[in-house]
């Protein structure tokens, strides 16, 4: 009998106590965890291009971005060109984030005096938690005018001369934290190329990455291997490194390359400087976001009666 | 015999009791500014689904805030926060564990507003600090709201702000918390 009691006030403390210390130590695990969520892998590149080329991050819905391209001429003319700045090729463009997933954006550049727009499309994003996918693929299409005056005015010229377009896949992962890589088959045709020899349709590959450095400064590489219609010792494969560095609203991309060109046709097609012959350039991109309206409020079901507001009254 | 059966009652109203002591919430409310005046615009944000558990009868008090679910008007605002001050991804939670200091001045069985006393420890952004604030414990129809405004020092948890916004961003982020609780089953 004194035994059973025994084990009973045991059984009792123990009990008691357990749950007590439990108590103290973590109310926290008493309320059920969520079921984990599928969430969408944010922030892969500071911007919506890896430097020349769309990278896999895109703008936030109801936002714009006012982009000022600048491109200096090559380094290698030392001082009497003041090292390129005595010459310069830009573009101005405006970016608009549509959904998630959805963006257009428009440009002008002097080079040519080419205008070009392009829309972009990510069906699949990458993202952890049930029903994840490993990578973003994005699709993008865009088109460019040439706006200058005919070369020869002489012979008929037909509008569509001026146009050309690329398509676009971006398949791209965000590694870790600091590093994204992403891949970008390309395919740009010409309405209309110099000569008869040369193809209609240029089929490209492009590499892009990042590589955190600090929390707001990034290293920056974008490579697109053209695979026909370089021109042996005139056209070269356009190679760009820099840095992003991001001061509060604006995102500044500053870099080295030997491209010219701000648009898809003009940077894989028209590519005439050489990195062998040390003539890349310094450039910059100068990004600066708007929000252009309110953050859509997620419609979540609000506990019935509020009971905050009919106490304040 | 009897006070087999006695202890074993016990068991079973220790259980009971505990059981019915406790509120929590997972839609608790937390709102901070860290606006300054010359800030071009309101530096704020809001995350509605804090995760607070109370226990009446100790006065334990314990909140669990996702830093990825603070709400900005502005996008580029939300990407700063979550990339380049709290980190997100490396310190996804904000913990404070700690207590009503003064929980026997609380009647949770009768509905009024309660002036308190909350004492504890915080982290963020993988900084632990004591935090004491007074805050309010409201009981209304067998809920309860707990609610209270405290000001946190940025740099007290590491979160640095770089010298080109120094002014525009606050280093005191004022913080506004407030929890409706549901007894915890």
């Amino acid at each position: 009998m004194k035994k059973l009691h025994l084990a009973a006030t045991c059984l009792f403390i123990f009990l008691f106590s357990s749950q007590q210390s439990l108590a103290q130590d973590d109310l926290l695990s008493l309320v059920a965890k969520d079921k984990p969520k599928k969430e969408r892998i944010k922030y892969a590149f500071k911007s919506p291009r890896v430097i020349n080329g769309h990278s896999m991050e895109f703008l936030n819905p109801r936002t714009m971005d006012f982009r000022i391209l600048h491109r200096f001429g090559p380094l290698d003319q030392g001082y009497k060109n003041f090292f390129g700045f005595d010459q310069a090729n830009m573009r101005m463009g405006l970016d608009f984030g549509i959904f998630h997933n959805l963006m257009v954006g428009i440009g002008r550049s002097n080079y040519k005096k080419e205008v070009d727009g392009y829309i972009k499309f990510a069906p699949v994003r990458q993202s952890t938690g049930p029903g994840s996918f490993p990578v973003t693929i994005a699709l993008v299409s865009g088109m460019t005018l040439n706006t200058s005056p005919w070369e020869d005015p002489a012979k008929q010229n037909f509008y569509t001369s001026r146009l050309a377009y690329y398509f676009q896949t971006i398949i791209g992962r965000k590694f870790s934290e600091s590093f994204t890589f992403q891949l970008s088959p390309t395919l740009v045709h010409l309405n209309i190329v110099p000569l008869q020899t040369q193809s209609n349709d240029i089929y490209a590959l492009g590499a892009g990455a990042r590589m955190k450095v600090s929390k707001r400064v990034a290293i920056t590489v974008d490579y697109f291997h053209n695979f026909n219609g370089l021109e042996e010792g005139v056209t070269f494969d356009p190679i760009s490194v820099g840095f992003d560095i991001e001061t509060g609203g604006h995102v500044f991309q500053l870099h080295f390359s030997n491209a010219t060109g701000m648009n898809e046709r003009a940077f894989i097609m028209e590519t005439t400087n050489d990195w062998a012959k040390k003539q890349m350039r310094f450039g910059f991109n100068l990004s600066r976001v708007f929000q252009l309206g309110k953050k859509k409020e997620k419609k979540k079901a609000e506990p019935k009666g509020n009971i905050i507001t009919i106490i304040n009254k | 015999m009897k006070k087999i059966i006695i202890s074993l009652a016990l068991v079973v109203l220790a259980c009971q009791s505990q059981a019915q002591d406790k509120y929590f919430t997972k839609t608790g409310k937390i709102y901070f500014d860290a606006t300054t005046p010359a800030s071009p615009e309101k530096i704020e944000g809001t995350n509605k689904s804090v995760t607070c558990v109370i226990d009446s009868k100790t006065g334990n008090l314990q909140f669990s805030v996702l830093m990825k679910g603070f709400e900005f008007e502005r996008a580029l605002m939300e990407e700063h926060f979550n990339e380049n001050y709290v980190e997100s991804s490396k310190y996804p939670k904000t913990e404070f564990r700690g207590q009503v200091t003064d929980n026997s001045t609380v009647n949770y069985h009768a509905d009024g507003v309660y002036p308190v006393k909350v004492k504890g420890k915080m982290n963020l952004h993988g900084v632990s600090k004591d935090v004491e604030t007074s805050g309010k414990i409201t009981i209304k129809g067998g809920k309860i709201i707990a609610s209270a405004a405290f000001a946190i020092v940025l740099a007290d948890y590491n979160v640095s702000i770089p010298t080109l916004v120094s002014d525009k961003v606050s280093k005191n982020a004022s913080i506004t918390v407030e929890c409706v609780m549901e007894p915890l089953k």
